[in-house]
């Protein structure tokens, strides 16, 4: 589903690479957890994956569609495909709830009947109902986690990245929102999540990679992570 | 084919939302253009209006040769294909003695002296030839065949022309050329500057919204999913603009036509222009509405496009 061959960005030529020969392929339906810490080059993997950026070597390819073939004016129907969970929500502040899950399905032409059917089952799934005609500024940061989620998964995407969404939460929202990410890879999409919160990692028991320094430091099937074990992969990719 | 449909409509409805919701900013940018638009409305009617001033007067100008009785027909005739032969020459009109005294009484018919006069005598008046000249210049190249000596021994009298008025209509010519060239200055002038004001509008329109923008290409807006709105909105501003002006010009005549015809000094058909704007009103309008449509989509495209590109040079 996401396949990435020797991927280097580099930003400035002076601070050397964010990601350097980044190599990772993630199966259909698979669930992996993208650890590391601050820097380490987590973001920089996303924007690629979303075309924000242009890696400036190496291949990528998400469900088939090679990046380096895509034209600029194919961008909007690459991200359509992709869900994305932004770290800071990015949900707009001037409309409800609702409306913010319904102007996914907007901007692709759904007409509004089908809008008006699907949202309220997708806003069910992230455990919002009831709070369809609240503005994001009268919801918790839990809250509006999952109004982000609802709004990257109402278009049922084969791929869905998550930026850090419990960054910003207290353990039980968390996990809340850990569980929901949980339900939708359930019913088949590929959930590419980035964290550096070691319950969640811990709890979730799903595949882990760690990157340091813009390089995959482990890549493990099944995680169980401590700040030591942690410190050793990373101490691993130094040598 | 129903989703493009339904996102065209969204499109349409969220310019007219953001019309409203812009309301001082799309007065601005609608102020200016109205004055655009009305001094490209009025130059066009003033153009118009002096163009039949001076068809007028041209109209009025011919030259009269007026030939001895001892001219034969024959001469006549070839006088008259001559004449025609002329590159300058539109019509040759030729009135016999006879047909000149027709005229004459029918223009004094009110006279009975002088009607009286003439028929006390032998028909006095002379056949005469009538030239009709294409243009105010070629009066020159008439002037010149009537007075060769070959042409000049036919006429009892020296020919007349309207030449006395061609100084008056030469002012009136050179007075159109310039006017039609500031005309042209002030609407190019006033174009460029409501498209910089429109591009500026729109602009700080973008620059007010410009995370909602970024969330939209994140989410997979297309271009003209996002651009739409604005050139609909900017399309409002023209096609309300087009009609402000259209009835402010109606404004003007209505209210001040007669005024406007003294301060003319005569030399200005006033009522030609309201019966020229009256005629055209429908044509004026499309052509004004084509004209604001195009200013608002043109800077409202442009204004949007740095806004939209795509941050991902090629490597």
């Amino acid at each position: 589903m996401i396949l990435l061959d020797r991927v280097t960005k580099t930003y400035n030529k002076n601070l050397g690479p964010a990601l350097d020969r980044i190599s990772l392929h993630v199966e259909p339906k698979e669930f992996v957890i993208i650890v590391g810490q601050s820097g380490a080059g987590k973001s920089t993997l996303l924007k690629l994956l979303t075309r924000e950026e242009r890696p400036t070597s190496g291949k990528i390819i998400v469900g088939g569609i090679d990046y380096d073939k895509l034209r600029d004016r194919d961008i909007p129907l690459l991200r359509r495909k992709i869900g994305v969970v932004f770290q800071d929500f990015k949900l707009l502040p001037n409309r409800t709830v609702f409306e913010n899950v319904a102007f996914a399905l907007e901007i692709v032409g759904v007409s509004t009947r089908e809008i008006n059917n699907t949202v309220p089952k997708v806003l069910d799934i992230v455990n919002l109902k009831g709070k369809e005609k609240r503005m994001p500024m009268e919801l918790s940061g839990g809250e509006r986690q999952r109004v982000a989620i609802a709004r990257a998964i109402v278009r049922q995407p084969k791929v869905l990245i998550a930026d850090e969404p419990t960054g910003n939460l207290d353990p039980k929202h968390a996990w809340d929102v850990i569980r929901v990410l949980e339900k939708i890879n359930k019913y088949g999409t590929t959930v590419l999540l980035t964290t550096h919160n070691q319950d969640v990692v811990n709890r979730l028991k799903r595949r882990v990679v760690t990157i340091d320094h813009g390089r995959i430091a482990s890549d493990k099937a099944r995680a169980n992570y401590t700040s030591a074990t942690m410190a050793v992969d990373i101490a691993a990719t130094k040598k | 084919m129903k989703a493009k449909l339904t996102t065209f409509a969204r499109i349409i409805r969220t310019g007219m939302v953001n019309f409203v919701r812009n309301m001082w900013l799309a007065i601005a940018a609608m102020a200016i253009m109205i004055i655009t638009l009305t001094i490209i409305l009025f130059s066009v009617i003033v153009n118009a209006t002096f163009n039949n001033t001076v068809q007028q007067i041209t109209s009025k100008i011919d030259v009269s040769m007026f030939l001895k009785d001892s001219v034969t027909p024959a001469q006549t005739q070839t006088l008259i294909k001559q004449l025609k032969g002329l590159s300058g020459v539109q019509s040759v009109q030729y009135l016999s003695k006879a047909q000149a005294l027709q005229q004459y009484e029918t223009q004094n018919a009110g006279n009975t002296q002088l009607l009286q006069a003439i028929d006390e005598t032998d028909n006095p008046l002379p056949a005469t030839v009538n030239v009709k000249p294409r243009d105010l210049n070629d009066i020159d190249q008439i002037r010149h065949f009537v007075e060769k000596p070959s042409v000049a021994k036919l006429q009892s009298d020296p020919a007349s022309d309207s030449g006395d008025r061609r100084e008056a209509i030469n002012k009136i010519t050179h007075a159109t050329n310039i006017l039609r060239r500031v005309g042209v200055g002030a609407v190019v002038l006033f174009a460029v500057i409501s498209v910089l004001i429109i591009f500026n509008t729109i602009q700080m329109a973008i620059f007010n919204r410009r995370d909602e923008l970024q969330i939209m290409r994140l989410l997979g807006a297309s271009t003209w999913y996002i651009r739409g709105p604005f050139v609909v909105e900017t399309i409002i501003y023209g096609v309300l603009s087009a009609i402000i002006s259209v009835l402010i010009i109606n404004a003007i005549f209505v209210t001040a036509s007669s005024s406007l015809q003294a301060t003319s000094f005569g030399l200005l058909d006033i009522s030609y222009s309201q019966r020229f704007f009256e005629a055209h009103y429908w044509l004026l309008l499309t052509i004004q509405l084509a004209l604001g449509i195009l200013i608002g989509a043109a800077s409202s495209t442009i204004a949007t496009r740095r806004y939209l590109k795509f941050k991902t040079p090629k490597r």
